[in-house]
């Protein structure tokens, strides 16, 4: 099979977005992907997205974003995979142009999650989880993340602000990004005083849903233009796998099995050991998340990967830098775009030009997004040809 | 109004119905007529006790539409003596800090209303500290 590689990449301020709609987000990220592939010509658009029926009142994304972006007549569709929706259409780009059927496909993450706020938005958001079982009882994504955290903390002998070095290094992180939604370092004792949100998780615990959208363009390497003016970075693996929905119905909650099964294909489709990996854009919707991610990765034994986020060892000159421009907690979690995002900011690190966050020499980076605790994961490791 | 989606689960709800695998043995809650354990068919039902403990617990405080009249309320998942996690908020606390370990029950409570005057309340199982 030949190198599938991301051409051109795009992205919009992830951020409280009152002046712009769904679609005018998505059609400036849309722009700025295809302008930087050099003007390739897309035959397929696949839209990630979460929850534009219900916040935006607009599903048939596909359609919309196809017309509104001057493609229309073209192959469009919306891929949901709850918060890994982002990922989730990544992968059917990459699958429509690795089939050989599409040339040119371009995948648009896009969400919209401040047009509705308090309680609405609690309860667009809790449709992501088991409805009959879990909705029904007043159970909140944010909730789940608690119960997991709750438990962990407590088997693993973590103190009260054993998860801190999580938000500290995507805030740090996203003070070099200028498209983060946060873009502050924090200290410690500002997130020992943060207020609680579900307990044991405070303010400083859980991403912000935010607007945003970005996009990326897919093509086989030899169909990149001659001018083509970026590094090439090929898409070495994409892999998937699911869990049960509902938390209560995993024999274990606090191991990440889809997570985990996920990363182990992806290392083997690339054939490299995970010690050749750059870098790592983990899903830190919560912080609890950050660490069962890393330890379903194998960066840590279980229970112990909240270590690694209190020695340096994530952040940008450590072993292992993660939440490389921000993460979800500081860049901000644009839902359905989330698992773009991350695909646009590793590519950046791998073709240099990620700036003041730049992982000097990065060659792999590793990208995960989920949906819900890891009931879907999906995985990409991302390659530099140069 | 949503009547059919809660009244199809009226077994569940009000009377903690699950499966045990024939193959295996292993409970199952909610059903689901293939047990998680073996992945053989498994549809014959099962009543559990409705006793348990709490293996983790939180406390919400800005609730989805529909429970906010009742926020702060506390969530846990409950671990049924006969094996099963399941979802459900702990009620009847009184002056009791839940904590992990804690032996609860299952009771018949409002799970949520439906918004207007004239909807449907939903009733089913919420989980209380157990009486001595």
């Amino acid at each position: 099979m030949t190198d599938i590689v991301i051409a051109g990449i795009g992205q919009t301020p992830v951020g409280e977005h009152w002046d712009m709609s769904l679609r005018s987000l998505a059609f400036q990220a849309i722009q700025a992907a295809i302008q930087d592939s050099g003007g390739l010509k897309p035959q397929a658009l696949y839209v990630g997205n979460m929850l534009a029926a219900n916040l935006s009142r607009q599903a048939h994304l596909g359609a919309l974003l196809a017309d509104y972006a001057g493609l229309t007549g073209i192959e469009a569709e919306t891929v949901e995979a709850g918060g890994a929706s982002g990922g989730a259409a990544l992968r059917q780009g990459y699958l429509a142009v690795a089939s050989g059927l599409v040339d040119v496909a371009l995948v648009a993450g896009v969400e919209k999650n401040t047009d509705v706020i308090g309680p609405d938005l609690e309860a667009a958001l809790a449709t992501l989880t088991d409805a009959d079982y879990e909705s029904i009882h007043g159970l909140t994504l944010t909730a789940q993340a608690a119960l997991i955290a709750r438990r962990y903390m407590l088997e693993n002998h973590v103190p009260a602000d054993g998860l801190a070095g999580f938000p500290l290094t995507a805030h740090a992180n996203g003070a070099g990004n200028k498209n983060a939604m946060y873009r502050k370092a924090i200290a410690l004792d500002l997130y020992q005083k943060g207020e609680p949100v579900s307990e044991p998780l405070n303010i400083f615990d859980v991403a912000p849903n935010a607007d945003g959208a970005a996009a990326l363009v897919l093509t086989h390497r030899e169909l990149l233009p001659k001018s083509f003016p970026h590094p090439v970075i090929r898409l070495a693996a994409s892999t998937v796998a699911s869990d049960t929905l509902a938390l209560a119905e995993r024999s274990d909650p606090l191991w990440f099995a889809a997570a985990q099964a996920s990363v182990e294909q992806a290392l083997q489709k690339a054939g490299i050991p995970r010690e050749q990996l750059d870098l790592f854009e983990y899903y830190d919707a919560f912080s609890i998340f950050a660490a069962l991610s890393l330890e379903a990765a194998g960066f840590a034994k279980r229970g112990k990967a909240w270590k690694l986020a209190g020695d340096g060892s994530i952040a940008l000159t450590g072993q292992l830098p993660c939440a490389t421009l921000g993460g979800l907690k500081a860049r901000g979690n644009p839902g359905g775009a989330t698992g773009v995002y991350q695909a646009v900011e590793a590519a950046a690190q791998l073709r240099g030009q990620a700036g003041a966050n730049q992982v000097t020499g990065a060659r792999y980076a590793l990208i995960q997004c989920l949906g819900g605790p890891a009931s879907i994961a999906v995985t990409h490791i991302l390659e530099s040809m140069a | 109004m949503e009547i059919p989606r809660h009244w199809r689960l009226k077994q569940q709800r009000y009377g903690l119905i699950g499966e045990v695998c024939p193959h295996c043995d292993t409970k199952i809650f909610p059903p689901r007529d293939i047990c998680p354990a073996c992945g053989q068919e498994a549809k014959t039902s099962f009543a559990f006790s409705g006793r348990g403990e709490v293996y983790s617990f939180t406390t919400i405080y800005e609730a989805p539409t529909g429970f906010d009249e009742t926020a702060p309320y506390t969530v846990a998942l409950v671990k049924l003596k006969e094996g099963p996690l399941v979802t459900a908020q702990l009620t009847d606390l009184g002056e009791t800090q839940p904590e992990i370990g804690m032996p609860v029950e299952m009771v018949t409570r409002r799970l949520r209303s439906d918004g207007d005057e004239r909807g449907m309340l939903i009733y089913g199982y919420k989980f209380r500290p157990v009486l001595r």
